[in-house]
Protein backbone atom coordinates (compact mmCIF):
# COMPACT_ATOMS: atom_id res chain seq x y z
CA UNK A 1 0.00 0.00 0.00
CA UNK A 2 1.42 3.32 -0.60
CA UNK A 3 1.72 5.69 2.05
CA UNK A 4 2.27 9.30 2.49
CA UNK A 5 5.61 10.83 3.38
CA UNK A 6 6.18 14.77 4.72
CA UNK A 7 9.11 16.34 2.72
CA UNK A 8 10.18 19.63 3.52
CA UNK A 9 12.66 22.32 2.52
CA UNK A 10 14.85 23.97 4.79
CA UNK A 11 17.94 26.06 4.31
CA UNK A 12 20.95 25.28 5.87
CA UNK A 13 20.85 27.76 8.51
CA UNK A 14 21.19 27.82 12.63
CA UNK A 15 17.62 26.64 13.98
CA UNK A 16 15.73 26.23 11.07
CA UNK A 17 15.38 22.65 11.70
CA UNK A 18 13.80 23.73 15.44
CA UNK A 19 11.71 25.91 14.08
CA UNK A 20 9.96 23.24 11.60
CA UNK A 21 9.92 20.68 15.27
CA UNK A 22 8.22 23.47 17.03
CA UNK A 23 5.67 23.77 14.05
CA UNK A 24 4.88 19.91 15.16
CA UNK A 25 5.42 20.25 18.72
CA UNK A 26 2.45 22.68 18.92
CA UNK A 27 0.15 20.51 17.12
CA UNK A 28 0.91 17.18 18.80
CA UNK A 29 2.28 15.47 15.96
CA UNK A 30 4.12 12.81 16.68
CA UNK A 31 7.09 12.03 14.38
CA UNK A 32 7.84 7.96 13.56
CA UNK A 33 11.02 8.16 11.71
CA UNK A 34 13.29 11.18 9.99
CA UNK A 35 15.44 11.37 7.29
CA UNK A 36 17.77 14.23 6.80
CA UNK A 37 20.51 15.22 4.58
CA UNK A 38 21.98 18.36 3.34
CA UNK A 39 24.34 19.83 0.51
CA UNK A 40 26.06 23.28 1.68
CA UNK A 41 22.88 25.01 1.44
CA UNK A 42 19.82 23.46 1.70
CA UNK A 43 18.56 19.94 2.90
CA UNK A 44 15.31 18.03 2.68
CA UNK A 45 13.76 16.89 5.59
CA UNK A 46 11.75 13.49 5.12
CA UNK A 47 9.66 12.65 7.37
CA UNK A 48 6.92 9.65 8.62
CA UNK A 49 4.48 11.16 11.12
CA UNK A 50 1.46 10.35 12.70
CA UNK A 51 -0.95 12.97 10.70
CA UNK A 52 1.04 13.76 7.34
CA UNK A 53 -1.63 15.85 5.53
CA UNK A 54 -2.62 17.64 8.55
CA UNK A 55 1.00 18.62 9.17
CA UNK A 56 1.74 19.49 5.80
CA UNK A 57 -1.19 21.99 5.84
CA UNK A 58 0.00 23.60 8.81
CA UNK A 59 3.94 23.59 7.68
CA UNK A 60 2.86 25.48 4.20
CA UNK A 61 0.58 27.71 6.64
CA UNK A 62 3.83 28.64 8.67
CA UNK A 63 5.63 29.66 5.76
CA UNK A 64 7.21 25.88 5.43
CA UNK A 65 7.63 24.49 1.94
CA UNK A 66 6.25 21.20 2.67
CA UNK A 67 4.61 18.37 0.60
CA UNK A 68 3.41 14.95 0.30
CA UNK A 69 5.49 12.27 -1.05
CA UNK A 70 4.31 8.48 -1.99
CA UNK A 71 6.63 5.71 -0.39
CA UNK A 72 5.81 2.68 0.67
CA UNK A 73 6.85 1.44 3.90
CA UNK A 74 8.12 -2.16 3.97
CA UNK A 75 7.72 -4.58 6.27
CA UNK A 76 10.74 -7.39 6.31
CA UNK A 77 12.42 -10.07 8.49
CA UNK A 78 14.57 -8.33 11.11
CA UNK A 79 17.20 -10.59 10.11
CA UNK A 80 20.26 -10.79 7.63
CA UNK A 81 19.82 -11.10 3.98
CA UNK A 82 16.24 -9.95 4.39
CA UNK A 83 16.17 -6.11 3.31
CA UNK A 84 18.43 -7.50 0.70
CA UNK A 85 16.15 -10.21 -0.94
CA UNK A 86 13.13 -6.74 -1.18
CA UNK A 87 15.50 -4.77 -3.03
CA UNK A 88 16.93 -7.65 -5.47
CA UNK A 89 13.80 -8.53 -6.33
CA UNK A 90 12.76 -4.58 -7.16
CA UNK A 91 16.48 -4.27 -9.37
CA UNK A 92 15.08 -7.85 -11.25
CA UNK A 93 12.36 -5.91 -12.23
CA UNK A 94 13.77 -2.99 -13.50
CA UNK A 95 12.52 -0.43 -10.43
CA UNK A 96 15.03 2.05 -9.34
CA UNK A 97 14.98 3.42 -5.37
CA UNK A 98 15.82 6.48 -5.19
CA UNK A 99 16.40 6.32 -1.36
CA UNK A 100 15.43 4.52 1.47
CA UNK A 101 15.56 5.18 5.11
CA UNK A 102 14.56 2.62 8.63
CA UNK A 103 11.16 3.08 10.29
CA UNK A 104 11.70 1.05 13.14
CA UNK A 105 12.48 -2.64 14.59
CA UNK A 106 9.93 -4.69 16.85
CA UNK A 107 10.45 -7.80 17.92
CA UNK A 108 11.50 -10.04 14.73
CA UNK A 109 10.14 -7.37 12.14
CA UNK A 110 11.30 -4.27 10.79
CA UNK A 111 10.20 -1.61 8.66
CA UNK A 112 11.98 0.72 6.06
CA UNK A 113 10.55 3.46 4.12
CA UNK A 114 11.40 3.22 0.36
CA UNK A 115 10.71 5.69 -2.56
CA UNK A 116 11.01 4.01 -5.57
CA UNK A 117 10.99 4.99 -9.34
CA UNK A 118 7.69 3.56 -10.40
CA UNK A 119 6.12 2.82 -6.59
CA UNK A 120 2.98 1.06 -7.58
CA UNK A 121 4.37 -1.44 -9.68
CA UNK A 122 7.36 -2.00 -6.86
CA UNK A 123 4.51 -2.60 -4.01
CA UNK A 124 2.80 -5.20 -6.36
CA UNK A 125 6.49 -7.01 -6.89
CA UNK A 126 6.97 -6.49 -3.16
CA UNK A 127 3.84 -8.02 -2.38
CA UNK A 128 4.81 -11.23 -5.00
CA UNK A 129 7.85 -11.59 -3.07
CA UNK A 130 6.26 -11.88 0.25
CA UNK A 131 6.98 -8.36 1.52
CA UNK A 132 4.37 -6.75 2.64
CA UNK A 133 3.62 -2.51 2.78
CA UNK A 134 1.97 -1.09 5.60
CA UNK A 135 -0.91 0.97 5.31
CA UNK A 136 -1.01 4.47 7.52
CA UNK A 137 -2.65 3.23 10.38
CA UNK A 138 -0.62 -0.18 10.36
CA UNK A 139 2.33 2.73 10.46
CA UNK A 140 0.86 4.25 13.42
CA UNK A 141 0.21 1.26 15.28
CA UNK A 142 3.43 -0.54 14.58
CA UNK B 1 54.68 63.20 -21.65
CA UNK B 2 51.35 64.66 -23.25
CA UNK B 3 50.62 63.12 -26.23
CA UNK B 4 49.16 65.79 -28.62
CA UNK B 5 49.17 69.45 -28.42
CA UNK B 6 45.02 70.02 -28.66
CA UNK B 7 46.11 68.96 -24.79
CA UNK B 8 47.46 71.89 -24.09
CA UNK B 9 45.19 74.46 -26.00
CA UNK B 10 43.45 77.45 -24.35
CA UNK B 11 40.31 77.68 -23.48
CA UNK B 12 39.22 79.83 -25.67
CA UNK B 13 40.75 77.05 -28.47
CA UNK B 14 39.08 74.21 -26.69
CA UNK B 15 35.60 75.73 -27.09
CA UNK B 16 36.13 77.15 -30.47
CA UNK B 17 36.44 73.63 -31.71
CA UNK B 18 33.40 72.58 -29.37
CA UNK B 19 31.12 74.29 -30.67
CA UNK B 20 32.14 73.72 -34.46
CA UNK B 21 32.24 70.14 -33.74
CA UNK B 22 28.67 70.40 -31.36
CA UNK B 23 27.03 72.02 -34.78
CA UNK B 24 28.21 69.61 -36.86
CA UNK B 25 27.48 66.33 -35.09
CA UNK B 26 23.88 68.29 -34.17
CA UNK B 27 22.91 68.83 -38.04
CA UNK B 28 24.25 65.14 -38.65
CA UNK B 29 22.08 63.79 -36.16
CA UNK B 30 19.13 65.46 -37.29
CA UNK B 31 19.59 64.74 -40.55
CA UNK B 32 20.49 61.33 -40.24
CA UNK B 33 18.76 59.63 -36.90
CA UNK B 34 14.79 59.68 -36.92
CA UNK B 35 14.45 59.45 -33.20
CA UNK B 36 16.65 62.84 -32.60
CA UNK B 37 14.78 64.43 -34.73
CA UNK B 38 11.39 63.57 -32.99
CA UNK B 39 12.92 64.02 -29.49
CA UNK B 40 14.64 67.53 -30.79
CA UNK B 41 11.33 68.22 -32.73
CA UNK B 42 9.12 67.80 -29.74
CA UNK B 43 11.51 69.78 -28.08
CA UNK B 44 11.23 72.47 -30.17
CA UNK B 45 14.81 73.54 -30.83
CA UNK B 46 16.77 72.77 -34.64
CA UNK B 47 19.66 72.55 -35.41
CA UNK B 48 20.38 75.78 -36.47
CA UNK B 49 19.66 77.50 -32.72
CA UNK B 50 22.42 76.18 -31.51
CA UNK B 51 25.28 79.15 -31.50
CA UNK B 52 26.74 78.93 -28.53
CA UNK B 53 28.08 75.87 -25.88
CA UNK B 54 25.34 77.60 -24.21
CA UNK B 55 22.82 76.40 -26.03
CA UNK B 56 23.59 72.54 -25.53
CA UNK B 57 21.40 72.69 -22.87
CA UNK B 58 18.74 73.17 -25.36
CA UNK B 59 18.80 69.88 -26.47
CA UNK B 60 17.09 67.08 -25.33
CA UNK B 61 19.05 64.11 -23.46
CA UNK B 62 19.34 60.85 -24.38
CA UNK B 63 19.08 58.08 -22.07
CA UNK B 64 19.94 53.88 -21.63
CA UNK B 65 16.60 53.51 -22.53
CA UNK B 66 16.59 55.43 -25.20
CA UNK B 67 19.14 53.00 -26.78
CA UNK B 68 17.13 50.16 -25.33
CA UNK B 69 14.43 51.31 -27.58
CA UNK B 70 16.80 51.64 -30.71
CA UNK B 71 17.81 48.44 -30.38
CA UNK B 72 19.87 47.23 -31.86
CA UNK B 73 21.37 50.38 -34.66
CA UNK B 74 18.43 52.29 -34.16
CA UNK B 75 20.67 55.36 -33.02
CA UNK B 76 23.26 55.02 -35.63
CA UNK B 77 24.22 57.66 -37.59
CA UNK B 78 26.31 56.19 -40.26
CA UNK B 79 25.46 53.64 -42.79
CA UNK B 80 25.63 49.87 -41.64
CA UNK B 81 28.80 49.29 -44.28
CA UNK B 82 30.96 51.91 -42.83
CA UNK B 83 30.20 50.17 -39.38
CA UNK B 84 34.02 48.21 -38.61
CA UNK B 85 33.36 47.30 -35.31
CA UNK B 86 29.95 46.13 -32.83
CA UNK B 87 30.55 46.48 -29.17
CA UNK B 88 27.79 45.33 -26.19
CA UNK B 89 27.44 45.87 -22.91
CA UNK B 90 25.16 45.29 -20.41
CA UNK B 91 21.69 47.19 -20.71
CA UNK B 92 19.49 47.70 -17.63
CA UNK B 93 17.43 44.81 -18.53
CA UNK B 94 16.92 42.29 -21.26
CA UNK B 95 18.92 43.25 -24.82
CA UNK B 96 22.51 44.52 -24.89
CA UNK B 97 23.35 47.76 -25.36
CA UNK B 98 24.70 48.24 -28.68
CA UNK B 99 27.86 50.89 -30.13
CA UNK B 100 29.48 51.00 -33.49
CA UNK B 101 32.26 52.44 -34.61
CA UNK B 102 33.13 53.38 -38.46
CA UNK B 103 37.36 53.75 -39.14
CA UNK B 104 37.40 57.42 -38.55
CA UNK B 105 35.34 56.33 -34.44
CA UNK B 106 38.38 54.27 -34.32
CA UNK B 107 41.11 56.67 -34.78
CA UNK B 108 39.69 59.05 -32.06
CA UNK B 109 39.10 56.20 -30.06
CA UNK B 110 43.09 55.33 -30.60
CA UNK B 111 43.70 58.91 -30.20
CA UNK B 112 42.04 59.39 -26.87
CA UNK B 113 43.69 56.33 -24.99
CA UNK B 114 46.57 57.25 -26.14
CA UNK B 115 46.34 60.75 -24.34
CA UNK B 116 45.53 58.91 -21.34
CA UNK B 117 48.09 55.81 -21.69
CA UNK B 118 50.33 58.73 -21.71
CA UNK B 119 48.86 60.65 -18.64
CA UNK B 120 49.33 57.66 -16.83
CA UNK B 121 53.01 56.98 -17.76
CA UNK B 122 52.97 54.86 -20.47
CA UNK B 123 55.57 55.48 -23.12
CA UNK B 124 56.93 53.10 -25.89
CA UNK B 125 59.17 51.36 -23.84
CA UNK B 126 56.73 49.54 -21.97
CA UNK B 127 55.19 46.37 -21.94
CA UNK B 128 51.59 46.42 -20.88
CA UNK B 129 49.63 43.58 -20.08
CA UNK B 130 46.04 43.83 -20.71
CA UNK B 131 43.86 41.57 -17.59
CA UNK B 132 40.66 43.42 -18.65
CA UNK B 133 38.49 40.62 -20.66
CA UNK B 134 38.68 40.64 -24.16
CA UNK B 135 35.22 40.29 -26.22
CA UNK B 136 32.42 42.59 -26.63
CA UNK B 137 33.09 44.82 -23.77
CA UNK B 138 34.95 48.16 -24.88
CA UNK B 139 37.77 47.48 -22.31
CA UNK B 140 40.37 45.50 -23.19
CA UNK B 141 40.39 46.41 -26.89
CA UNK B 142 40.26 50.01 -26.42
CA UNK B 143 43.13 49.86 -24.29
CA UNK B 144 44.81 47.46 -26.37
CA UNK B 145 44.52 49.89 -29.35
CA UNK B 146 45.60 52.96 -27.78
CA UNK B 147 49.08 51.45 -25.86
CA UNK B 148 50.15 49.93 -29.39
CA UNK B 149 49.42 53.21 -30.87
CA UNK B 150 51.99 54.66 -28.51
CA UNK B 151 53.70 51.86 -29.34
CA UNK B 152 53.78 49.94 -25.85
CA UNK B 153 54.59 45.81 -26.10
CA UNK B 154 50.88 44.72 -25.51
CA UNK B 155 50.54 41.52 -24.16
CA UNK B 156 46.70 40.45 -23.86
CA UNK B 157 46.49 38.28 -21.33
CA UNK B 158 42.80 38.98 -20.88
CA UNK B 159 41.28 38.21 -17.41
CA UNK B 160 41.33 34.82 -14.93
CA UNK B 161 44.46 32.33 -15.14
CA UNK B 162 46.43 34.33 -12.33
CA UNK B 163 48.97 32.26 -11.65
CA UNK B 164 49.65 31.97 -15.68
CA UNK B 165 49.05 36.15 -15.56
CA UNK B 166 51.80 36.29 -13.07
CA UNK B 167 54.29 33.71 -15.16
CA UNK B 168 53.60 36.39 -18.49
CA UNK B 169 54.91 39.16 -15.85
CA UNK B 170 57.73 37.50 -14.87
CA UNK B 171 58.59 35.85 -17.95
CA UNK B 172 57.76 39.00 -20.32
CA UNK B 173 59.28 41.46 -17.32
CA UNK B 174 55.89 43.33 -17.60
CA UNK B 175 56.11 47.17 -16.99
CA UNK B 176 52.59 48.47 -17.21
CA UNK B 177 49.36 46.38 -15.60
CA UNK B 178 45.96 47.42 -17.26
CA UNK B 179 43.52 45.98 -15.09
CA UNK B 180 40.26 46.57 -12.60
CA UNK B 181 41.95 48.01 -9.07
CA UNK B 182 40.74 45.09 -7.39
CA UNK B 183 41.81 42.65 -9.99
CA UNK B 184 45.23 44.32 -9.32
CA UNK B 185 44.93 43.82 -5.49
CA UNK B 186 44.02 39.75 -6.57
CA UNK B 187 46.90 39.53 -8.74
CA UNK B 188 49.14 40.66 -6.18
CA UNK B 189 47.91 38.28 -3.54
CA UNK B 190 48.45 35.12 -5.99
CA UNK B 191 51.89 36.86 -6.90
CA UNK B 192 52.49 36.13 -3.34
CA UNK B 193 51.20 32.97 -2.77
CA UNK B 194 53.51 31.94 -5.46
CA UNK B 195 56.32 33.34 -3.68
CA UNK B 196 56.70 36.05 -5.46
CA UNK B 197 57.06 39.68 -4.12
CA UNK B 198 55.97 41.96 -6.62
CA UNK B 199 57.46 44.95 -5.36
CA UNK B 200 60.93 42.96 -5.73
CA UNK B 201 60.54 40.09 -8.30
CA UNK B 202 57.99 41.88 -10.73
CA UNK B 203 59.00 44.98 -12.67
CA UNK B 204 55.38 46.85 -12.89
CA UNK B 205 55.97 50.22 -12.61
CA UNK B 206 52.64 51.67 -13.72
CA UNK B 207 49.20 51.02 -12.99
CA UNK B 208 46.66 51.96 -15.36
CA UNK B 209 43.00 50.96 -13.44
CA UNK B 210 39.51 51.41 -14.59
CA UNK B 211 35.77 49.90 -15.55
CA UNK B 212 35.55 50.48 -11.73
CA UNK B 213 36.39 52.60 -8.75
CA UNK B 214 39.43 53.44 -7.59
CA UNK B 215 38.75 54.67 -3.96
CA UNK B 216 42.23 56.20 -2.16
CA UNK B 217 41.81 53.15 0.18
CA UNK B 218 42.24 51.04 -2.62
CA UNK B 219 45.34 53.25 -4.30
CA UNK B 220 46.95 52.81 -0.76
CA UNK B 221 46.67 49.14 -1.12
CA UNK B 222 47.52 48.69 -4.29
CA UNK B 223 51.03 50.11 -3.61
CA UNK B 224 51.26 48.44 -0.33
CA UNK B 225 51.48 45.48 -2.63
CA UNK B 226 53.41 46.72 -5.61
CA UNK B 227 55.45 49.36 -4.43
CA UNK B 228 55.54 52.90 -3.59
CA UNK B 229 56.85 54.04 -6.85
CA UNK B 230 54.18 52.80 -8.99
CA UNK B 231 52.55 55.36 -10.92
CA UNK B 232 48.89 54.25 -10.31
CA UNK B 233 45.82 56.21 -12.29
CA UNK B 234 42.44 55.60 -12.79
CA UNK B 235 40.46 56.25 -16.29
CA UNK B 236 37.21 56.57 -17.22
CA UNK B 237 34.62 55.36 -19.83
CA UNK B 238 31.61 54.05 -20.53
CA UNK B 239 31.16 51.71 -24.14
CA UNK B 240 27.73 54.52 -25.32
CA UNK B 241 30.32 57.30 -25.47
CA UNK B 242 33.71 55.13 -26.97
CA UNK B 243 34.56 52.82 -24.37
CA UNK B 244 38.02 53.92 -22.23
CA UNK B 245 39.31 56.98 -22.96
CA UNK B 246 37.08 59.49 -22.11
CA UNK B 247 38.65 60.45 -19.51
CA UNK B 248 41.95 59.80 -17.59
CA UNK B 249 44.16 61.06 -14.70
CA UNK B 250 47.72 62.08 -15.06
CA UNK B 251 50.44 62.13 -12.43
CA UNK B 252 49.11 65.27 -10.58
CA UNK B 253 46.56 62.59 -9.47
CA UNK B 254 44.10 65.55 -9.42
CA UNK B 255 41.11 64.34 -11.33
CA UNK B 256 40.59 62.97 -14.58
CA UNK B 257 41.20 65.24 -17.64
CA UNK B 258 38.17 65.00 -20.30
CA UNK B 259 39.14 64.96 -24.15
CA UNK B 260 37.33 67.97 -24.53
CA UNK B 261 37.63 67.86 -28.28
CA UNK B 262 35.58 65.01 -28.53
CA UNK B 263 33.60 65.05 -25.55
CA UNK B 264 31.51 68.09 -23.97
CA UNK B 265 30.91 67.36 -20.05
CA UNK B 266 28.08 68.64 -18.55
CA UNK B 267 26.92 68.65 -14.57
CA UNK B 268 23.28 68.20 -13.97
CA UNK B 269 21.19 67.93 -11.41
CA UNK B 270 19.73 63.76 -11.56
CA UNK B 271 15.73 65.82 -10.66
CA UNK B 272 15.31 68.18 -12.24
CA UNK B 273 17.97 67.93 -15.71
CA UNK B 274 19.31 71.78 -14.86
CA UNK B 275 22.27 72.41 -15.19
CA UNK B 276 24.75 72.77 -12.49
CA UNK B 277 27.64 75.20 -11.90
CA UNK B 278 31.43 74.36 -12.08
CA UNK B 279 31.90 72.14 -8.86
CA UNK B 280 29.11 71.59 -7.99
CA UNK B 281 28.66 67.78 -7.48
CA UNK B 282 25.81 65.97 -10.26
CA UNK B 283 25.41 63.71 -12.40
CA UNK B 284 27.88 63.61 -15.59
CA UNK B 285 25.94 64.14 -18.95
CA UNK B 286 28.11 63.84 -22.20
CA UNK B 287 27.61 65.09 -25.82
CA UNK B 288 30.09 63.21 -28.66
CA UNK B 289 31.03 65.93 -31.09
CA UNK B 290 33.46 63.80 -33.26
CA UNK B 291 32.21 60.36 -33.73
CA UNK B 292 30.21 58.94 -36.65
CA UNK B 293 28.55 55.73 -36.04
CA UNK B 294 26.58 56.41 -32.37
CA UNK B 295 27.06 59.94 -31.69
CA UNK B 296 25.46 60.41 -28.35
CA UNK B 297 24.06 63.99 -27.66
CA UNK B 298 23.46 64.99 -23.73
CA UNK B 299 24.17 61.27 -23.22
CA UNK B 300 23.46 60.51 -18.99
CA UNK B 301 26.38 58.98 -17.87
CA UNK B 302 23.96 58.35 -13.98
CA UNK B 303 27.86 59.00 -12.60
CA UNK B 304 28.15 61.13 -10.15
CA UNK B 305 30.71 63.47 -10.07
CA UNK B 306 32.25 67.91 -9.95
CA UNK B 307 33.93 69.60 -12.63
CA UNK B 308 37.19 71.36 -12.19
CA UNK B 309 38.39 73.68 -15.35
CA UNK B 310 41.56 75.86 -13.62
CA UNK B 311 44.67 74.29 -15.43
CA UNK B 312 46.39 71.36 -13.89
CA UNK B 313 50.21 71.51 -13.08
CA UNK B 314 51.15 68.92 -15.53
CA UNK B 315 50.43 71.58 -18.40
CA UNK B 316 47.15 70.38 -19.96
CA UNK B 317 44.23 72.50 -20.32
CA UNK B 318 41.35 70.02 -20.55
CA UNK B 319 38.98 70.19 -17.78
CA UNK B 320 38.89 67.36 -14.90
CA UNK B 321 36.00 65.09 -13.77
CA UNK B 322 36.70 64.03 -9.53
CA UNK B 323 36.49 60.58 -9.11
CA UNK B 324 33.17 59.10 -9.03
CA UNK B 325 31.37 59.11 -6.32
CA UNK B 326 28.39 57.13 -7.12
CA UNK B 327 25.33 56.28 -9.25
CA UNK B 328 22.37 58.18 -9.73
CA UNK B 329 20.80 54.74 -10.72
CA UNK B 330 20.99 50.93 -9.26
CA UNK B 331 24.14 50.02 -11.21
CA UNK B 332 26.24 47.95 -9.73
CA UNK B 333 29.81 47.08 -10.57
CA UNK B 334 30.82 43.76 -9.64
CA UNK B 335 34.31 42.08 -10.46
CA UNK B 336 34.51 45.90 -12.89
CA UNK B 337 31.10 44.37 -14.85
CA UNK B 338 28.29 46.30 -14.82
CA UNK B 339 25.30 44.81 -13.60
CA UNK B 340 21.77 46.45 -13.63
CA UNK B 341 19.09 44.58 -10.74
CA UNK B 342 16.58 44.52 -13.67
CA UNK B 343 18.67 41.87 -15.52
CA UNK B 344 18.67 39.68 -12.21
CA UNK B 345 15.09 40.13 -11.89
CA UNK B 346 14.43 38.83 -15.54
CA UNK B 347 16.27 35.96 -14.93
CA UNK B 348 14.28 34.98 -12.05
CA UNK B 349 10.81 35.93 -13.30
CA UNK B 350 11.35 33.45 -15.83
CA UNK B 351 11.76 30.23 -13.56
CA UNK B 352 8.28 29.29 -12.69
CA UNK B 353 9.64 27.13 -9.69
CA UNK B 354 10.59 30.57 -8.01
CA UNK B 355 8.51 33.66 -6.44
CA UNK B 356 9.25 37.26 -7.30
CA UNK B 357 10.99 38.11 -4.05
CA UNK B 358 14.44 38.28 -4.52
CA UNK B 359 17.45 40.07 -2.68
CA UNK B 360 21.10 40.67 -3.71
CA UNK B 361 24.02 40.92 -1.46
CA UNK B 362 27.33 41.96 -3.25
CA UNK B 363 30.25 41.45 -0.60
CA UNK B 364 34.17 41.99 -0.71
CA UNK B 365 35.79 38.42 -0.33
CA UNK B 366 39.38 39.02 0.24
CA UNK B 367 40.38 41.38 -3.20
CA UNK B 368 37.33 40.31 -5.06
CA UNK B 369 33.67 40.83 -5.09
CA UNK B 370 30.77 37.95 -4.50
CA UNK B 371 27.83 38.09 -5.85
CA UNK B 372 24.55 36.18 -4.16
CA UNK B 373 21.07 36.22 -5.04
CA UNK B 374 18.86 34.53 -2.76
CA UNK B 375 15.33 33.43 -4.26
CA UNK B 376 12.39 31.94 -3.01
CA UNK B 377 10.97 28.51 -4.34
CA UNK B 378 7.61 28.66 -4.65
CA UNK B 379 6.63 24.68 -4.39
CA UNK B 380 8.10 21.69 -2.23
CA UNK B 381 9.80 19.14 -3.77
CA UNK B 382 11.19 15.66 -2.39
CA UNK B 383 14.17 15.47 -4.92
CA UNK B 384 17.54 17.01 -4.44
CA UNK B 385 18.26 16.15 -7.91
CA UNK B 386 15.63 18.74 -8.75
CA UNK B 387 16.54 21.48 -6.07
CA UNK B 388 20.26 21.03 -7.38
CA UNK B 389 19.07 21.06 -11.14
CA UNK B 390 17.43 24.27 -10.49
CA UNK B 391 20.51 25.92 -8.34
CA UNK B 392 22.40 25.04 -11.38
CA UNK B 393 20.10 26.65 -14.17
CA UNK B 394 19.42 30.10 -12.16
CA UNK B 395 23.16 30.22 -12.04
CA UNK B 396 23.78 29.32 -15.63
CA UNK B 397 21.42 31.74 -16.70
CA UNK B 398 22.57 34.71 -14.03
CA UNK B 399 26.02 33.92 -16.06
CA UNK B 400 24.38 34.07 -19.56
CA UNK B 401 22.97 37.66 -18.76
CA UNK B 402 25.62 39.13 -16.30
CA UNK B 403 28.77 37.39 -17.16
CA UNK B 404 29.50 36.61 -13.72
CA UNK B 405 29.44 33.75 -11.42
CA UNK B 406 26.88 34.34 -9.07
CA UNK B 407 25.94 32.11 -5.64
CA UNK B 408 22.21 30.91 -5.75
CA UNK B 409 20.46 30.34 -2.05
CA UNK B 410 17.02 28.59 -2.43
CA UNK B 411 15.20 29.33 0.18
CA UNK B 412 11.55 28.82 1.58
CA UNK B 413 8.55 30.72 0.79
CA UNK B 414 8.36 34.16 2.55
CA UNK B 415 11.83 33.79 4.07
CA UNK B 416 12.78 37.09 2.02
CA UNK B 417 11.89 40.68 3.22
CA UNK B 418 8.81 42.18 1.91
CA UNK B 419 8.76 45.56 1.45
CA UNK B 420 5.56 47.96 0.87
CA UNK B 421 6.92 51.23 -0.77
CA UNK B 422 10.18 50.98 -2.69
CA UNK B 423 11.88 47.75 -2.51
CA UNK B 424 15.35 47.19 -1.27
CA UNK B 425 16.32 43.80 -2.91
CA UNK B 426 20.23 45.12 -3.19
CA UNK B 427 22.66 45.18 -0.25
CA UNK B 428 25.74 46.00 -0.96
CA UNK B 429 27.87 45.12 1.68
CA UNK B 430 31.58 46.16 0.34
CA UNK B 431 33.62 48.29 2.46
CA UNK B 432 35.34 50.48 -0.20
Amino acid sequence: MISKQLSIFIENRQGRLGEVLGVLKNNNVNILSLSLADTTEFGLLRLIVSNPALTAEKLVKEGFSAMLTDILVVSIEHKSGSLQGALNALSDSGINVEYMYGLSVHGEKATVVLKASDLKKADEILAENGYSTLSAEEIVEF
Amino acid sequence: MIWSKEETLSRKEIESIQLERLKETVHKVYDRVLPYRAKMDAAGVKPDDIKSLKDLSKLPFVTKQDMRDNYPFGLFACDRDDLVRIHASSGTTGKPTVVGYTKSDMQVWTECVSRIACMGGATKKDIAQICFGYGMFTGALGLHYGLENIGATVIPSSTGNSEKQIMYMRDFGTTLLVATPSYALRLAEVARSMGIDPEKDLKVKIGLFGSELLTDSMRAEAHKYWGKDMLITSNYGMSELMGPGVSGECEQLCGMHINEDFFIPEIIDPETGEVKPEGEKGELVITCIKKNGLPLIRYRTKDITRLFYEPCKCGRMFVRMENLSGRSDDMLKIRGVNVFPGQIEDVILAFKELGPHYEIIVEREGYSDKLTIRVELLKSTDSYAELDNLSKSIRYKLHVVLGLDANVLLESPNTLQRFEGKAKRIKDLRKL
